[in-house]
């Protein structure tokens, strides 16, 4: 029997779902809304919703005080760099998997997802003094292969779960009509896999972009991002609440901006292979 | 030119023997047809010619030329998918071009190639559009066509017709075969419809788990089907076979007749039954008869015209001369 969609059970519905949406919006509103108070009214009690007086300073002093763009640069690098490089390197990785497995093949992907479930605090050791002898600490290259590596089997695991959607037998086909190893990636699996080459890019691009372990831990001056940036707005100097939205507001503002713009392609991405 | 011998071969899945050791030749220029029931190895037989499978152990000669350890590209064939394996990101003309342009040909060749090419297969009004927009028969139109445009040696098709509906599957049954005479290259061809095989084939490989059960013409098959099984496989409706004292009787364990060799009477004949289930399709009408004492059902071709009801008594008389005998091997006794 199919479920009756009454007016009312409509409209149920779509008040929880704007509830919920809501409330895990909040805390992002709230930075958001924070970030045009003064600091007196940020720490006003009870709290200042929407009738204060909106001011532009916080933004002000934190560009006087830091230099937003040079972050900015360094996180739009450190994030693109990890994420092309990774999907050069998983895009054949996953090929071999998804169309040539072995008997090992599960084992493989399953191995370098558990690599995930390590906490990472666990090999901060080990890879900060390797990266003091390799003389990568505080460079943008140590940080795009830090995040690349870090990032690398969510990356082969969504490129395997579209590439296993790919008919074989296309494949096969491109080989019987002469196509070689590269050519038969290059212009028949990769362009036939492209919205999920796609949203794997923003996915990932995404995460490398709000990963805060590593890059406050490698980084000093030179090739901190942005989440060194807000970082360095939360202590030293008492809580300083709307200046901190501001900077805050400042480092997400541009994957929020992506996200909102790319959301169909992420949706997608990520409930690719869910459903036949 | 497309001569294709395969000695020994053997395949192997781990330790799953899905082909013994197995000779055959198809002649250069010939139409053979690998039939047989799902699961029987014909096409992994074909994926072994094509070399999308390795052989576990044998040797497969394309023109003479030892080609077991030569990758798929290489081997000068083409091949035609049940699921047509069309590139879905191209259009027509780039699906059939790609197969010229790996071979690296130029621009102006590949051109005059694809407008030809779509020109004998009825495709020039589709050339731009993609494979999504275009029917089944048209899909398998242009999965030919990418086949014919490298002008291959040999062509393989793995039961190209089986996702048409039963219209179009005539219909692209006599294309292939036309095709096949105007181009006059060795076409190997897998089905599990028998009757694809033997309209189109001047030889038909009858295939079961793994093992030629007989090679011969398509009338060859029907008239001296060598074992029970391709008696059984070969031939629609089935022969009927019936052991007991009817096959003792002939010398025989198990005895044979065809459908169309039995005459109906409603008053005489050598064999007495009960008309079960007709079945009439205005030429013939076929109809299935019980309580004979002879087999559990036997089935029994009949003129258009005839008309017998369900519950029917009948008779039936048996041409002798074109009754089929096995012994208990199930091997034809000649």
């Amino acid at each position: 029997m199919a479920r009756a969609t009454t007016k009312t059970r409509k409209a149920v519905v779509t008040i929880a779902a704007w509830m919920i949406g809501l409330t895990i919006f909040f805390p992002i509103l709230w930075t958001i809304l924070t970030s045009f108070k003064t600091e007196g009214q940020a720490i006003n009690d009870p709290p200042l919703f929407f009738f204060f007086d909106w001011t532009l300073e916080n933004y002000a002093i934190v560009q006087e005080r830091s230099n937003y763009m040079r972050f900015l640069w360094n996180s739009i690098i450190i994030a693109g760099g990890s994420t092309v490089l990774g999907i050069i390197i998983a895009v054949p990785a996953a090929w071999s998997m998804a169309f040539v497995p072995s008997k090992r093949t599960k084992d493989i992907l399953l191995w370098m997802l558990s690599t995930k479930m390590l906490p990472a605090v666990g090999v901060l050791y080990p890879i900060y003094l390797m990266f003091i002898k390799l003389g990568l600490l505080d460079t943008r290259i140590g940080l795009v292969i830090v995040l690349m590596l870090i990032n690398m089997p969510i990356i082969v695991w969504m490129l395997y779960t579209y590439f296993r959607e790919i008919p074989a037998e296309i494949l096969e086909a491109a080989r019987m009509d002469g196509a070689s190893l590269r050519s038969e990636i290059l212009y028949v699996l990769t362009p036939m896999a492209i919205p999920g080459i796609a949203s794997t890019l923003l996915l990932n691009f995404i995460l490398a972009w709000n990963e805060a372990f590593w890059t406050l831990n490698l980084t000093a001056a030179k090739a901190a991002p942005l989440t060194a940036f807000i970082a360095s707005y939360s202590s030293p100097e008492g809580l300083f609440f709307a200046k901190l939205s501001a900077a805050s507001t400042m480092a997400i503002a541009p994957i929020l901006i992506l996200g909102w713009f790319s959301q169909k392609q992420l949706v997608r991405g990520l409930t690719f292979g869910a459903v036949k | 030119m497309g001569q294709i011998v395969l000695n020994k071969v053997q395949k192997k899945f781990d330790d799953v023997e899905v082909i013994p050791p197995l000779d055959l030749t198809i002649e250069d220029g010939e139409f053979a047809v690998f039939v047989g029931p799902s699961g029987c190895g014909k096409s992994t037989l074909l994926r072994l010619i094509a070399g999308l499978e390795d052989v576990t152990s044998g040797s497969i000669q394309i023109n003479g030329r030892e080609s077991s350890d030569i990758p798929p590209a290489k081997r000068g064939l083409s091949m035609v998918f049940q699921s047509y394996a069309l590139y879905p990101h191209m259009s027509v003309r780039k699906n059939i071009a790609f197969p010229l342009r790996m071979a690296k040909l130029d621009k102006a060749e590949i051109k005059s190639r694809v407008e030809n090419a779509a020109a004998v297969l009825n495709l020039t009004d589709y050339l731009d559009r993609r494979p999504g927009q275009l029917s089944g028969g048209q899909r398998q139109r242009v999965a030919i066509g990418r086949a014919i445009v490298r002008e291959p040696s040999a062509f393989l098709f793995d039961e190209p017709l089986s996702n048409l509906d039963a219209a179009l599957r005539v219909g692209m049954r006599l294309e292939i075969s036309e095709l096949h005479k105007r181009l006059d290259t060795t076409m190997v061809y897998v089905t599990h419809d028998q009757v694809e095989a033997m309209t189109m084939a001047d030889k038909i490989v009858v295939l079961n788990a793994g093992v030629i059960e007989q090679v011969g013409s398509p009338l060859d098959l029907y008239h001296n089907p060598k074992n029970t099984f391709v008696a059984g496989f070969i031939g629609s409706p089935k022969m009927n076979l019936m052991t007991g004292e009817v096959a003792e009787k002939a010398g025989a364990q198990t005895l044979g007749v065809r459908p169309e060799h039995i005459a109906v009477s409603d008053s005489a004949g050598e064999w007495s039954g009960v008309v079960g289930v007709s079945e009439h399709l205005g030429s013939d009408s076929f109809f299935h008869i019980h309580e004979t004492g002879l087999a559990e059902t036997i089935t029994v071709r009949a003129d258009g015209e005839v008309n017998f009801k369900h519950g029917d008594q009948i008779f039936l008389t048996p041409r002798t001369d074109m009754m089929h005998k096995f012994d208990g091997g199930g091997n034809r006794i000649v």
